[in-house]
């Protein structure tokens, strides 16, 4: 169609259409291109994901077989054996606890330290800054040995009290700093005004900064959960039976117990599924959080 | 006025609680730490903790499984980097112009940073790579290919694919955002100018990633160099010593063989190595806090 109204036109004109409609051609063509390459590496990356939802509602028979089965008649019966043997709930109980107890505390702790780094700050503000962020960097097994002494010590050992104060400090300074960012993002004036009008700190906090920075707060509280939720080294080195949240239950079925694949993938999917979800929702946000404030 | 500036007063002290808590979080056990190093102190012999200097840290390093925890521990941090870094930065600039459902692929592509290390480790080593019924096997067979046995041929490079998967959408994520502040008329003005692809990449996608680069390597770093749920999880740092990084071997010096001074020993190396990329890491936060 193209080359006929193009017809009639001179030939230099023709000459220089030509190329137009090639470029088109050519982002046609590297845009699907793009959109299938795109497609393919994100279905490769999901795929394990994808392997384990499936496995989770096959039988165990079929979870073995080979030719792996692709086509069979999915069944519920993994879930309810998980729920019915493992004590699921109870561990699924701690993780619940000791993350939404860690997040819940650590925000509390936080949001003053925020405050007061954010809207008064002295000479010394950035130091200290760097410091917290600078306790986020101990490698765990350096205080393994003291930490396991104190926990028995003081009959925290297998406590999700215990487990709760680590999770707590461990991501306290990312908590902080996440806070400080949203924090210095809101106008002066207007908590300025505010104590004009006589509102006293916890008033202005309560009433005022908190509202207005709820989105990023919620956030900040979203990444603690992830990151308090898959936490994997204080909980398989510091709990046992009576503490132990998902993460460890999980890594007790590398055992041969663990040949039920199935049941294994069902467990799997009801511990990831929450917090997959919660990332899902939040991946922007949660940029800032991960890279202390560098990348926005 | 005196309102405001009693206010002063108390905010300035509400950052107290926080910096107490660090402090005491911190420097405890590190001191803790510091002094078990120089004690001989074993959790199955109450009672003896007679001072031997830097004993302990001599047969640390005399072990050879410390060379061995090390050289793991680089190999591990290195080829993770260089995969979800390399790999990262390719994906992050495939999916960063508009495409149908580019939503759901950005969801897809970030999904395994959010699945907890011990399931990652399962999902892989039972379903994916165990050598007579995972899918991988299945598929060497179909091939005609005779399948690999992943934790004992190969272990190491076994570990470094299930860690990577876990990391690389770290490195998508926090790549793709920064590329988005990216200055978009800078960009049709050189694509106007006849600069290729190759060009645009060098001169002016690589230069506005170099910080969000640097922040990726040097976090990934701190926590590669803690690996441990993974290997916990699948082959408990063998066979032999072939998996077993510093992290590991301090686990198992300490809580499987009782020996808490040389333990303590090598925590304190581990945290003199974290140190070094901290320094660096920090600087650089540092730089870009004046910066706002």
């Amino acid at each position: 169609m193209n080359t006929q109204q193009v017809k009639p036109m001179s030939q230099p004109s023709l000459a220089r259409k030509q190329p137009l409609l090639d470029m088109r051609q050519a982002k046609i063509v590297k845009n699907i291109t793009v959109t299938v390459a795109a497609w393919l590496v994100a279905l490769t990356i999901f795929f394990p994901i994808f392997w384990m939802v499936l496995t989770s509602l096959k039988t165990e028979l079929n979870a073995f077989s080979t030719p792996p089965a692709l086509i069979f008649k999915p069944t519920l019966e993994n879930y309810v054996a998980v729920f019915e043997r493992s004590d699921y709930l109870k561990y699924a109980w701690n993780s619940v606890v000791v993350s939404f107890g860690a997040s819940i505390i650590g925000m509390v702790i936080a949001i003053p330290a925020a405050y007061s780094m954010a809207f008064y700050p002295t000479k010394r503000t950035q130091g200290v800054l760097l410091w917290m962020l600078s306790t986020k960097m101990l490698p765990p097994v350096g205080v393994l040995v003291p930490l396991y002494l104190l926990a028995r010590d003081t009959s925290l050992l297998d406590t999700k009290t215990g487990l709760t104060i680590i999770y707590t400090l461990i991501n306290l300074p990312i908590v902080i700093w996440m806070i400080y960012t949203y924090f210095r993002e809101v106008p002066k004036d207007i908590l300025e005004a505010v104590r004009m009008d006589g509102a006293n700190l916890w008033q202005e906090i309560r009433h005022v900064l908190i509202p207005i920075t709820l989105g990023g707060l919620s956030s900040t509280f979203l990444l603690s959960l992830i990151l308090s939720w898959n936490e994997a080294f204080w909980s398989l080195n510091l709990t046992a039976s009576k503490a132990a949240p998902l993460t460890a239950l999980i890594a007790s079925y590398s055992s041969p117990e663990g040949l039920f694949w199935a049941k294994l993938s069902a467990a799997s999917t009801l511990a990831v599924a929450p917090i997959l979800v919660f990332g899902w929702i939040s991946q922007k946000q949660l940029v800032r959080g991960l890279t202390f404030g560098a990348v926005k | 006025m005196s309102q405001v500036n009693r206010n002063t007063g108390i905010a300035r002290l509400l950052v107290a609680p926080s910096v107490l808590l660090l402090l005491v979080w911190m420097a405890v056990p590190l001191g803790m730490t510091l002094y078990f190093s120089t004690i001989n102190f074993n959790l199955m012999v109450p009672g003896m903790k007679a001072f031997v200097g830097l004993e302990n840290y001599y047969y640390f390093f005399t072990d050879p499984s410390f060379i061995d925890g090390l050289t793991n521990t680089l190999v591990l941090v290195g080829m993770v980097l260089i995969i979800t870094v390399g790999l990262g930065t390719l994906i992050a600039i495939l999916v960063d112009h508009p495409f149908p459902g580019q939503g759901i692929v950005r969801v897809l592509l970030i999904s395994p940073f959010f699945i907890m290390p011990t399931v990652n480790a399962l999902v892989w080593k039972n379903l994916l790579m165990n050598p007579v019924s995972g899918l991988f096997a299945f598929i060497a067979n179909t091939f005609g290919l005779q399948p690999i046995d992943w934790f004992t041929d190969i272990p190491m490079t076994s570990i470094i694919i299930i860690v990577s998967w876990q990391w690389l959408p770290f490195a998508i994520l926090i790549l793709m955002t920064a590329l988005q502040s990216m200055d978009q008329e800078q960009l049709e003005a050189a694509k106007m100018d006849g600069a290729g692809p190759l060009a645009v990449f060098r001169h002016i996608t690589l230069p506005h990633l170099a910080r969000p680069l640097t922040v990726v390597i040097m976090i990934e770093t701190i926590f590669l160099l803690s690996i441990f749920a993974e290997i916990f999880t699948t082959t408990s740092g063998g066979p032999g010593t072939q998996t077993t990084n510093l992290a590991y071997l301090i686990y198992s010096q300490a809580l499987l063989q009782f020996d808490v001074g040389m333990a303590s020993a090598g925590g304190v190396i581990a945290v003199l190595l974290a140190n070094i990329v901290a320094f660096f890491l920090i600087r650089a936060v540092g730089k870009s806090l004046a910066e706002q």
